[in-house]
């Protein structure tokens, strides 16, 4: 009863030259406060409209979608967005970038300026904070679009494949980075992956989905205590895990291609 | 110069050694690249103008001015102040026009890119008016404005809005959503979102129009001075047609090709300082 996040009879249909898409379909979720939910799916199974729906970007077709016990119509500083091309202004530095949306709360100059200095180094890029998008890596620039997103002390973080641009080195420092950071400040997070092992390394539950018409398929829950380490990576009950999960996601591509 | 930049980005990029994470070598060796180009400028220059001499020397045409006459030239415009004068009036006609031009056509490309209606209302004219030269309105210009200053800064300003506007335009609509998600998802309502991000994203095409603008002055504003001008590098350059002296003609081509390329340097100098942000440069 105590859900953060409720999709209640979903459905997003969308008008095509082809016909109707049916992106999701009657789909229900509960996400209760400081869960780490994954989303894993083959592509077209709906996972970013469900992102979307929740972050305020798109309107459900029916059914309705509440947050913090209030229905979505909009897009809202209380729920976090972290696009996966990292949608930093380029024109802002870090720290500007960081401030935005503080900026946007009318927060005053040296207030902000410490809270924006505080996410960045949370993030590790303290160092940084006069950079330049153009002159940060991939992983950096993806880091200060967190640490932006935090700062504006949302209840929720949602994360649209966030290290899907990223190459397999960054990305694991990103996924250890990522949980660090939340577990220090705490949200109630949904995360989108096509990554297996990514999804269940950082998931408190990991949901599948399947597409045509997009709908949840299976919710697999992950035990394994927080901090997770690079051992844990290694151990039975994660490989055990990931299989279950991979189960779920490969068996319903292989469906669909049948 | 930027092509070459962006072809060695390109290779950077592909080199598949670089450590993951590890900034890209940004301007590595474009010190080695860009001297023996500022060489080649310099000899195509002197190889030019050496070209132009020959030619004038073994064309056996009295009227073909060689370099000499030229600089000749330059001096005696120089010495009697006519010169100076005729180029100022020039220039003062083309910022007139230009300046008008780009502060109108930047709002109303604004407009068009932000508003549908803005849009629906203004595109059909631009799109018609773009495919009529300038020059072609001058008869009717001349009806209602004269053959003054007003009829001449008109047909400028209507060069320089017409290649400015779509560019603007243009550059609204490029506007990354996903930026405009991300400011949205923050808190911005829609004027804060066209404030501090439209605006600033589209910069880079306004630039891009508003120096095809002052090309587009330039080439107007000699045309313009046909129309009965006192002073003016194009009444300059007709009235020395008149009297056959060539060389007279080539200082005005001269002068209005290195005004046009210091304009549109200072141009570039501010468009570095206002958008260096950009990741391709």
């Amino acid at each position: 009863m105590n859900s953060m996040i409720s999709v209640r009879g979903v459905s997003k249909h969308y008008e095509t030259a082809r016909g109707l898409v049916r992106s999701l379909e009657n789909v229900s979720l509960e996400v209760e406060q400081g869960e780490f939910i994954t989303l894993v799916g083959p592509s077209g199974c709906g996972k970013s409209t469900m992102l979307n729906l929740m972050a305020g970007l798109l309107e459900p077709t029916s059914g309705e979608v509440l947050v913090d016990g209030k229905v979505v119509t909009g897009p809202g500083p209380d729920r976090g967005v972290i696009f996966q091309q990292y949608a930093l202004f380029p024109w802002l530095t870090a720290l500007q970038n960081v401030e935005f949306g503080l900026r946007l709360q009318h927060m005053k100059k040296t207030e902000r300026r410490e809270l924006a200095q505080h996410y960045l180094d949370l993030v590790g890029l303290g160092e940084f904070a006069h950079a330049l998008p153009k002159e940060l890596s991939g992983g950096m620039k993806q880091r200060c679009a967190i640490a932006r997103a935090y700062a504006v002390q949302p209840s929720t973080l949602l994360m649209d494949e966030p290290f899907g641009a990223l190459d397999a080195l960054t990305r694991v420092n990103m996924q250890e980075n990522l949980l660090e950071t939340w577990q220090q400040e705490r949200r109630t997070a949904v995360f989108i992956t096509h990554d297996v092992d990514e999804a269940v390394f950082l998931a408190t539950r990991v949901v599948v989905m399947s597409p045509r018409p997009g709908r949840i398929s299976e919710i697999i829950d992950v035990p394994l205590a927080y901090p997770r380490t690079e051992e844990m990576r290694l151990s039975p009950e994660f490989a055990e895990l990931r299989a279950r999960v991979w189960r779920g996601v490969h068996h319903h591509a292989e469906e669909d291609a049948a | 110069m930027t092509d070459i930049k962006a072809q060695m980005e390109a290779v950077s990029i592909s080199d598949g050694s670089r450590a993951p994470g590890a900034a890209r070598p940004k301007s590595q060796g474009k010190r080695g690249r860009d001297k023996p180009l500022t060489w080649l400028y310099v000899t195509t220059l002197v190889l030019g103008i050496a070209i132009w001499w020959l030619g004038a020397l073994l064309g056996n045409n009295v009227l073909a001015p060689t370099p000499p006459q030229v600089v000749e030239s330059f001096i005696e415009g120089f010495s009697d102040g006519s010169l100076l004068m005729n180029t100022w009036a020039s220039v003062q006609r083309v910022l007139i026009g230009f300046v008008l031009g780009v502060a109108v056509a930047i709002p109303a490309g604004f407009l068009m890119g932000w508003y549908r209606w803005a849009r629906g209302l203004l595109e059909p004219w631009v799109q018609f008016f773009r495919t009529v030269p300038p020059l072609a309105l001058i008869p009717l210009v001349i009806v209602f404005l004269g053959i003054g200053e007003p009829a001449k800064i008109f047909v400028i300003f209507l060069a320089a809005f017409l290649s400015s506007v779509l560019a603007t335009f243009q550059g609204v609509r490029n506007v990354d959503v996903t930026l405009i998600n991300a400011a949205r998802v923050l808190g911005a309502g829609d004027g804060t979102i066209f404030v501090k991000v439209v605006i600033p994203a589209s910069l880079p095409f306004i630039f891009v129009g508003t120096r095809v603008a002052l090309g587009a002055a330039w080439a107007t504003v000699v045309a313009s001075e046909l129309i009965a001008a006192a002073f003016g590098l194009g009444r300059m350059m007709q009235s020395a047609s008149q009297f056959l002296d060539t060389p007279r003609i080539v200082v005005g081509i001269i002068m209005i090709g290195l005004l046009g390329f210091v304009m549109d340097r200072l141009l570039l100098l501010l468009e570095r300082k206002l958008t260096g942000w950009q990741e391709t440069r």
